[in-house]
């Protein structure tokens, strides 16, 4: 049974669709990426459903269900004590999500007094022992710093430690490694997988990174224009693209193994495939 | 300079030592005025006025910054105006702060309606001339060191409300405020306990500048003899009385005026200095 389902998600800011009718979902301990390009609204869907949308961003149609609690007809405060203890964020920018002016670690062990309503001290071993299991040495001194004391891969695995305080069933990883170094970025990969299969955690995984989604998803969105493109198993993907502009994307990945080829761009006829497509939705659904 | 934990322990600067020195000499002389001013700032003499400060020839010891044209105390006089200066700037500022910031965060951090509604306001009180403002809210409230303090609260509100509201929205858009905010917090705690925090080096330059502000407002309105009451003396009204026998007895308008600008001065690189002691991105 899926443990996070999106129905017909439609959004807009002003006039102007940035969700056209997305539908997901992530079956409990499912690890699902979310691709498409810059601006694909791969983001937006992981800030719809924790709640933290940028104003000007109106959700005008859809249900998110949230284990089995449809999250747009809950009042705010019970949405929010429930997405604070089913679910976590991984962001995508270490070096800004954590507060500057305070110390590491109530930034970790919040949500466990807050929602949960642990005793600091119990909240305060509970995230010695997370630190200790992100490989972070020396957890008392860290939990005592201030974030800029410590270094971006620290940082990512400090948040990556805090998302999984409370033991939330469902993890969006808003593309956890962009901002890292290539060289941490595959630690904190094997990081995220190892955690999340430890705590049998479902994770929905918003990247660019195809080479990234091979490695820890089972499943994939596809995701253009706001629009969903593919929704298949990754071993299905990769060898049977179901959409012409998967399988450009495919073609458009760099080959390590060959790394003079010339790298392909998603071909033009194939865009103006994909935005023909999504002009025909908002005509049928009344978009101009 | 590091310590064991790689913290990097600041030098308190020269601008704080003299600027917390001077307003710190100036709190003690206003609470201990009675013990330490040399005459009774009130105490008139006709036959020893305009008498010259201490390296002048005719001066009296009893007098060491010399006597006005009723003959009282110079020194005296700005030791006790320094009352009514620094009351009204503790006071005044604090206030002012605390209304202008929080009307700063919520237009900031909230945006949407109350944004809408404080930034309009905001706009049609800086269309108002400030010192015109004071002084009718003045007239129609009458004279008094609480007029003076709702007046300067009524007017600057607008100056941290505007700065605040545009670092709250700065630091809104930070990830570990969305962070905060799905692990459960409520808004108005987010807002407290994440964004103040790190506008709270900005709150604080703002609110020493509103002193020195607050000081300047009282000595503009006592000047206009809109302050308080005659017989309590304040650095405006020294100096407006100053500046009528300024040909015959420069001390009584120089001196007060020193005190006023080292005053303005203080609080203005006091909040500087304390904003590069405190900053998080330096410390």
């Amino acid at each position: 049974m899926s443990f996070l389902t999106i129905e017909n998600l439609s959004a807009h800011v002003g006039p102007a669709p940035i969700l056209r009718d997305v539908s997901l979902s992530v079956a409990a301990g499912e690890v699902r990426g979310l691709v498409g390009e810059s601006g694909a609204g791969k983001s937006m869907i992981g800030k719809a459903v924790l709640g933290t949308l940028p104003t000007a961003v109106k959700v005008s149609a859809g249900r998110i269900v949230l284990e089995g609690e449809d999250l747009q007809a809950m009042r705010p405060r019970d949405r929010r004590r429930l997405i604070g203890a089913k679910a976590a964020l991984i962001p995508q920018d270490p070096l800004t999500a954590l507060n500057p002016s305070r110390r590491v670690g109530p930034q970790i062990t919040n949500r466990l007094v807050d929602i949960l309503g642990w005793t600091k001290a119990d909240a305060g071993h509970r995230a010695e022992e997370l630190l200790d299991e992100v490989s972070i040495p020396d957890p008392e001194r860290v939990m005592r710093a201030y974030p800029h004391e410590l270094s971006g891969g620290m940082r990512q695995r400090i948040l990556i430690a805090s998302a999984f305080a409370a033991e939330p069933k469902l993890i969006i990883a808003d593309e956890p490694t962009t901002a890292l170094d290539v060289t941490v970025q595959k630690q904190i990969l094997r990081l995220i997988k190892q955690m999340q299969a430890r705590h049998g955690t479902a994770l929905l995984f918003v990247t660019h990174d195809l080479g990234v989604v091979s490695k820890i998803c089972q499943s994939l969105t596809v995701l253009f224009g706001g629009k969903v493109l593919e929704d298949t198993r990754v071993e299905q993907f990769f060898d049977h693209p179901g959409h012409p502009y998967s399988a450009a994307l495919l073609a458009a990945t760099p080959k390590y193994t060959d790394p003079d080829a010339s790298l392909t761009p998603v071909p033009d006829a194939v865009i103006e495939g994909v935005q023909a497509e999504i002009a025909a939705f908002d005509r049928m659904h009344g978009h101009v | 300079m590091a310590d064991a934990r790689g913290l990097v322990k600041r030098r308190i600067g020269m601008r704080l030592w003299l600027s917390g020195g001077w307003l710190t000499l100036l709190v003690l002389a206003a609470i201990f005025a009675p013990l330490i001013a040399p005459q009774d700032p009130l105490m008139q003499d006709l036959f020893g006025g305009r008498m010259p400060p201490f390296w002048e020839a005719g001066s009296d010891a009893a007098f060491p910054l010399g006597s006005d044209s009723l003959g009282r105390d110079v020194l005296s006089r700005i030791i006790y105006g320094a009352r009514v200066a620094l009351g009204v700037a503790l006071i005044a500022g604090t206030l002012t702060c605390l209304i202008g910031s929080l009307l700063g965060l919520i237009a900031g951090y909230f945006r949407g309606w109350p944004d809408m509604v404080i930034s309009r306001l905001v706009d049609i009180w800086m269309a108002f001339p400030p010192v015109l403002f004071a002084i009718l809210l003045i007239a129609v409230m009458g004279t008094g060191l609480t007029s003076i303090i709702i007046a300067i609260v009524v007017i600057d509100w607008t100056r941290f409300a505007r700065v605040i509201r545009a670092e709250a929205m700065s630091q809104g858009a930070m990830d570990y405020v969305a962070s905060a905010q799905v692990a459960g917090r409520k808004r108005f705690s987010t807002m407290l306990a994440e964004i103040l925090p790190n506008v709270l080096p900005t709150i604080v330059v703002l609110l020493t500048l509103e002193m020195g502000i607050a000081v300047i407002v009282e000595a503009i309105l006592s000047f206009v003899n809109l302050s308080i009451s005659t017989d309590q003396p304040t650095w405006g009204s020294m100096i407006a009385e100053g500046r009528l026998s300024i040909h015959q007895a420069w001390w009584v308008l120089v001196f007060p005026l020193i005190t006023l600008f080292l005053t303005v001065l203080s609080f203005s690189q006091l909040g500087e200095g304390l904003k590069d002691h405190f900053d998080p991105v330096l410390r």
